[in-house]
C-alpha cells in the first residue's frame, strides 16, 4: 500500500492560510484575489441571560426547579416501592393492563434522572459562558529527532540483548512461546464429546409406539383424521426425563393423513400406513420445529425461516432456504392396532452438517 | 510556632488535590484536560448515547446477576405468575420469571437493561454512519474506527448471548438457529457445536457458558475498547465541521469544565431517564408470554433483536444450496450467509484503509467532510446501508408479509434481488444527489442566495433578487478540499525503457478516477469565476 508514487500536487492544497492570527471577531477583509478567505471566528453574541440579570435569575429558578422535581421524584420512587404491591396491575391507556409497580417505578426514576439532566443542560446553555475558544492542534507524528532517538534506543537495546547474534536463544524462545498456548487449547478438549455418530440416531427404533404429544396416549390410525396435524414422540420419553430436551430435539415427529392416491412419492407411500405419514418435525434448514400445516395443499411451513415442504411428495423443499427434504419415519401398526415405528430415521434429522453425506 | 499559626491553611479540597497529585500526578493530567475544548454539533452526541447506554447496561446488568440463576436444571415453577404454575422449565427461566414478578423493581431493571442494549446497538450503528459519512475515520483516526467497529460487532454478540440467557421459547429458537449455522461450517462444524453445547443441542450447559461470555468475557473486552476509544478521542481531539475560524490546526468550541461537564454529564442523566421511563411504559421481551424453551415447540413471528435481523435476513433469503460429494455435505445454503455476514461487516471495517490507499493522502484530517462533498464515499455508504436494510426486511419477511398482506414468496424474492440491485441503484442515486447539492452550493457562492423578492424592471422584465452570501457562508461552502485523480504516469521512463505498470497501480488509477474524476465532483468555484460574475451587473 505504498503511495510514494502519488505526486504531491495531486493532493489538494490547504485552504488559504492566514487565519491563525485572527482572534475573536477579527474579520479579515476579502479582497479581489481571495474572495473566499476565512473571516475568522465570528464575534460572540451575548444571550439574554448575559445582559439581563432578570433573565439569568429566571434561568436559575428553572434549573433549581428541575433539580427539585428530581428530588421529589426520587421520594416518589421510594414511596411507590414501599406502597405498591408487586402483583398489582392497572389499566393505563393506551398501554393496556400493566404492572402498577413497574409503571410507577419507571416513571418516577425516569423523571428523577431526566430532570437532573435537563437541569444541568439548561444551566450549561443559559448560564455558563458560551464564548467559543480555539485550541491548537499539534501533529501527532513525533519530530524527526525523537524518531531517530527511539530507533537508536531500540537498536541499542536489541544489540545489548544480543537477540540477533545469539540465534539459538531467539529460535528456542520463539519455539517455546509458540508451543505454550497449546496447553490452553488442549484444556478446552473436555468442553464436549466428539460428534461420532450422535447426530445420526434418534430415540426411534423398530416397535416404538407413536405417542401423542398432547394426550400422552399411543396413537391408533383412527386418531389421525385427514387434514389434521398431530405431533408425536417415541414411547417411553417423558417430560421429566433428564435428557428429554436433547431427545425431543431429534425425535419430534409430525403426523398427517393424506388420501393414499394423493401421495405422489412412491417411497413415501410405502413407508406410510393407510395414508398416514410421519415426518421429522425438525426443519432441515437450521433446526426450528415446523408447525404450520396447510391441509388443502399438504404443505408445511417452518415459521422461523419459511422453508416450505410438500408432505404429499416426499416432503421435498418447494420454497425457502432449506436444503433437503424432511426425513420420513417408516411406520406401521402392531398387533394391538397402535401406530409404531418400523425403524429409526434412515438419515440424520435436522440441519445438514459436513459429515452428513 | 507563631508564624505557622498565622499562615492560613490551604482549603481542604486543595489539600486533598495536593495529596493525590503527589502520588498520581493529577495536575499534569488536569492541565491538559480540564479546559479541553469540545466542538458543538448535534451529531457528536450520538457517540455519547452509546457510552451512556453502555454504562447503564453495566449498572443494571450487575443488579440482574444478583437474582439470575444461570442454570439449566429442570425445575417445576411455583412462583407468582399463575399461567405457568407447575410447568417444567430451566432454573434460568424460572429465575427470570422471579425477577419479573417477585423481585420489586426487578422487571424495571430487566427492561432498562434490554432497552439500553437495543439503544446501545442502534446508537453505535448511527454513530458509525455519522463517522463514515463525514469522513471522520481518516488519518489519524483509523484505529479508533476499528475500535468502534469491534465494539459494534462485540455488542451484537453480547446482546445475542444476553437475550439467550432467560432460556425462553423465542431465544431458545435463536440459539437453535445459531447451532444450525455452526453445523454448516465445513469439517469442524459438528465439533464446534458439540464443544460449545457440551454435547448435543440443547444440552444443559449453554446457559451457564453464555452467561460467563455475556457478563465477563465480552463486556470485559468491550470495556477495554471503550476506554481505548475515549482515550483516543481525547488524544486526537474532536473533529469539527469547516466554518469561519475553524481550521485543520485548531479545535473551536467550549471547554470541558464547566460547559461539557454539565452538558455531557447532564446528557447521561437524560439518556438514563429516558430509558428508565421507556422501561416503565413499554414492555420488552415478555418471556412469560413466550414460555420456557422446548426444542420441539415454536411460535410464529419469531424475531431476533433488531441488530441480528440482518443476519436473520441473510439466512432467510439464501436459496437452500447443498452439495453432497464423497460422503460429505457442503451446506452452502447456511454457510454462505455466515461468510457473507462476516465479509459484509468486515467491508466497513476496512473502508478507511481502502480510501486512504486510493487518495494516497497521508495528512491528518480534522475537518469533517459534508457528505455531499465526497459523493463516491457517500454513495458507498448509502449502498451499504441499503443492503443492510434490505436484509433487515428479509429478516422480518414473515412480519412484512402478514402486516402488508403480501405473499411471503414475493417478499423473499424482492429481498434476494434487492440485495444485489438495491445498493447499485442507491449508489447511483446518492451520487447524483450529492453532485446536485454541490452544484447548488457553487451556485449559491457565485450568485448569492435566492431572496424570494421578485422585482419588476422598468421595461417589464421580472427578476428575482439574489442576495450575496456573507463572508462566513462563502468560506464554509468553499472550504472543502478536492482531490485530483491519480494518473498512472508515463509508461516509459526517461531513458525510453518501458516501465512495467503494476495491476494495483492500474486499479488505483481507475478507482481514483471514479472518486475524483470528471463527473465525480463539481469543481469548486474559483476566485476568477467569482470575480467575473460579481464584476458584471450581478446578473446571471
Amino acid at each position: 500500500m505504498s503511495s510514494q508514487d502519488i505526486p504531491e500536487e495531486n493532493l489538494p492544497a490547504e485552504q488559504s492560510a492566514g487565519h491563525d492570527e485572527h482572534g475573536h471577531g477579527a474579520v479579515s477583509p476579502a479582497d479581489d484575489k481571495h474572495p473566499f478567505v476565512d473571516p475568522g471566528l465570528p464575534p460572540h453574541e451575548p444571550r439574554i441571560q448575559d445582559i439581563d440579570e432578570r433573565a439569568a435569575k429566571r434561568s436559575e429558578r428553572s434549573v433549581a426547579l428541575l433539580f427539585t422535581v428530581s428530588m421529589l421524584a426520587t421520594v416518589a420512587f421510594i414511596a411507590s416501592f414501599v406502597a405498591i404491591p408487586v402483583d398489582k396491575s392497572v389499566f393505563i391507556f393506551p398501554l393496556g393492563r400493566i404492572s402498577a409497580l413497574n409503571f410507577a417505578l419507571g416513571l418516577t426514576l425516569g423523571i428523577a434522572l431526566f430532570c437532573i439532566g435537563a437541569g444541568a443542560v439548561h444551566w450549561a446553555r443559559t448560564l455558563m459562558s458560551d464564548v467559543e475558544i480555539a485550541d491548537e492542534r499539534h501533529p501527532i507524528e513525533a519530530e524527526p529527532e525523537v524518531r531517530e532517538k527511539v530507533f537508536a534506543d531500540f537498536k541499542q537495546g536489541a544489540k545489548e540483548s544480543a537477540i540477533g547474534r545469539r540465534k539459538l536463544i531467539r529460535n528456542t524462545m520463539f519455539g517455546a512461546l509458540t508451543l505454550v498456548p497449546l496447553s490452553g487449547v488442549v484444556l478446552l478438549r473436555d468442553l464436549g464429546p466428539l460428534p461420532e455418530d450422535k447426530l445420526r440416531h434418534t430415540l426411534w427404533s423398530k416397535g416404538k409406539l407413536l405417542v401423542n404429544m398432547n394426550t400422552n396416549e399411543p396413537l391408533r390410525p383412527a386418531d389421525v383424521a385427514v387434514g389434521s396435524l398431530t405431533f408425536a414422540k417415541p414411547e417411553g420419553l417423558e417430560e421429566h426425563d433428564h435428557d428429554f430436551q436433547n431427545e425431543i430435539a431429534k425425535a419430534a415427529l409430525m403426523i398427517v393423513r393424506i388420501q393414499p392416491e394423493n401421495i405422489k412419492d412412491k417411497r413415501e407411500l410405502e413407508w406410510s400406513h393407510q395414508g398416514i405419514v410421519a415426518y421429522s418435525k425438525i426443519c432441515t434448514h437450521v433446526g426450528c420445529p415446523i408447525s404450520l400445516y396447510e391441509q388443502q395443499t399438504h404443505h408445511v411451513l417452518c415459521p422461523c425461516h419459511q422453508s416450505t415442504f410438500d408432505l404429499s411428495d416426499g416432503a421435498r423443499v418447494i420454497f425457502g432456504p432449506a436444503g433437503h427434504a424432511l426425513p420420513q419415519l417408516r411406520i406401521g401398526v402392531n398387533e394391538e392396532g397402535y401406530l409404531e415405528a418400523l425403524s429409526d430415521f434412515e438419515e440424520p434429522v435436522g440441519p445438514a452438517f459436513w459429515e452428513r453425506g | 510556632m507563631s508564624t505557622a499559626q498565622t499562615r492560613r491553611k490551604a482549603p481542604a479540597g486543595e489539600r486533598v488535590a495536593d495529596w493525590a497529585d503527589g502520588r498520581l500526578g493529577i495536575y499534569s493530567l488536569a492541565k491538559a484536560n480540564m479546559r479541553k475544548i469540545f466542538p458543538d454539533h448535534w451529531s457528536f452526541m450520538l457517540g455519547e448515547i452509546c457510552l451512556y447506554s453502555f454504562i447503564i447496561i453495566i449498572l443494571t446488568g450487575v443488579y440482574l446477576t444478583l437474582f439470575f440463576h444461570p442454570s439449566m436444571n429442570e425445575v417445576e415453577y411455583h412462583g407468582s405468575y399463575v399461567p405457568l404454575q407447575g410447568q417444567l422449565m430451566s432454573e434460568a427461566f424460572a429465575s427470570t420469571l422471579d425477577i419479573s414478578f417477585d423481585v420489586r423493581g426487578g422487571l424495571l431493571i430487566r427492561q432498562i437493561h434490554h432497552w439500553a442494549a437495543i439503544i446501545f446497538l442502534a446508537g453505535m450503528f448511527v454513530h458509525m454512519m455519522r463517522v463514515f459519512f463525514t469522513g471522520a475515520f481518516r488519518k489519524p483516526r483509523e484505529i479508533n474506527w476499528l475500535f468502534g467497529f469491534l465494539l459494534f460487532v462485540l455488542g451484537m454478540f453480547t446482546g445475542f448471548t444476553g437475550y439467550s440467557l432467560p432460556d425462553d421459547l423465542l431465544s431458545g429458537t435463536g440459539v437453535r438457529f445459531t447451532q444450525g449455522a455452526i453445523l454448516s461450517v465445513p469439517i469442524v462444524g459438528t465439533y464446534i457445536s458439540m464443544f460449545l453445547f457440551g454435547g448435543e443441542f440443547p444440552g444443559t450447559d449453554f446457559v451457564a457458558r453464555f452467561y460467563s461470555i455475556h457478563i465477563l468475557l465480552l463486556p470485559g473486552i468491550m470495556l477495554g475498547l471503550v476506554v481505548g476509544h475515549l482515550i483516543l478521542v481525547f488524544y486526537h481531539k474532536h473533529t469539527q465541521f469547516a466554518g469561519p475560524g475553524r481550521t485543520n490546526k485548531n479545535v473551536v468550541g467550549m471547554p470541558l469544565l464547566p460547559v461539557y461537564m454539565a452538558k455531557a454529564g447532564g446528557f447521561f442523566f437524560l439518556v438514563f431517564g429516558f430509558i428508565a421511563a421507556l422501561a416503565g411504559l413499554a414492555t420488552i421481551n415478555p418471556i412469560w408470554v413466550l414460555g420456557p424453551y422446548r426444542p420441539d415447540q415454536v411460535s410464529t413471528g419469531a424475531q431476533p433483536d433488531w441488530y441480528m435481523g440482518f443476519a436473520e435476513g441473510l439466512i432467510r433469503a439464501m436459496p437452500g444450496w447443498e452439495i453432497n460429494l464423497w460422503g460429505h455435505t457442503l451446506v452452502l445454503g447456511v454457510f454462505i450467509p455466515l461468510v457473507v455476514f462476516g465479509l459484509f461487516l468486515g467491508m466497513i471495517a476496512l473502508y478507511p484503509f481502502i480510501e486512504s490507499w486510493v487518495t494516497g493522502d497521508k495528512r491528518e484530517h480534522h475537518i469533517l467532510d459534508r457528505p455531499r462533498n465526497a459523493p463516491t464515499r457517500t454513495g458507498f455508504g448509502v449502498a451499504w446501508v441499503t443492503a443492510y436494510i434490505i436484509m433487515l426486511i428479509g429478516g422480518g419477511n414473515d412480519i412484512v408479509a402478514t402486516h402488508f398482506h403480501l405473499s411471503i414468496n414475493s417478499v423473499t424474492w424482492f429481498v434476494r434481488i434487492g440485495f444485489f440491485a438495491g445498493p447499485v441503484v442507491a449508489f447511483i442515486i446518492t451520487k447524483r444527489i450529492c453532485l446536485g447539492l454541490q452544484r447548488r452550493d457553487k451556485e449559491k457562492v457565485l450568485h448569492g442566495r435566492e431572496s424570494g423578492i421578485i422585482k419588476r424592471l422598468p421595461h417589464g422584465e421580472f427578476i428575482e433578487v439574489h442576495e450575496p452570501l456573507s463572508q462566513e457562508q462563502m468560506y464554509t461552502l468553499t472550504a472543502h478540499e478536492q482531490y485530483q485523480p491519480v494518473e498512472i504516469g508515463p509508461t516509459v521512463d526517461e531513458n525510453g525503457v518501458e516501465r512495467k505498470v503494476k495491476g494495483s497501480e492500474k486499479l488505483r488509477a481507475k478507482l481514483s478516477e471514479s472518486y475524483f474524476g470528471e463527473g465525480a465532483q463539481i469543481p469548486k468555484p474559483t476566485a476568477e469565476e467569482y470575480r467575473e460574475i460579481t464584476s458584471g451587473h450581478g446578473h446571471h
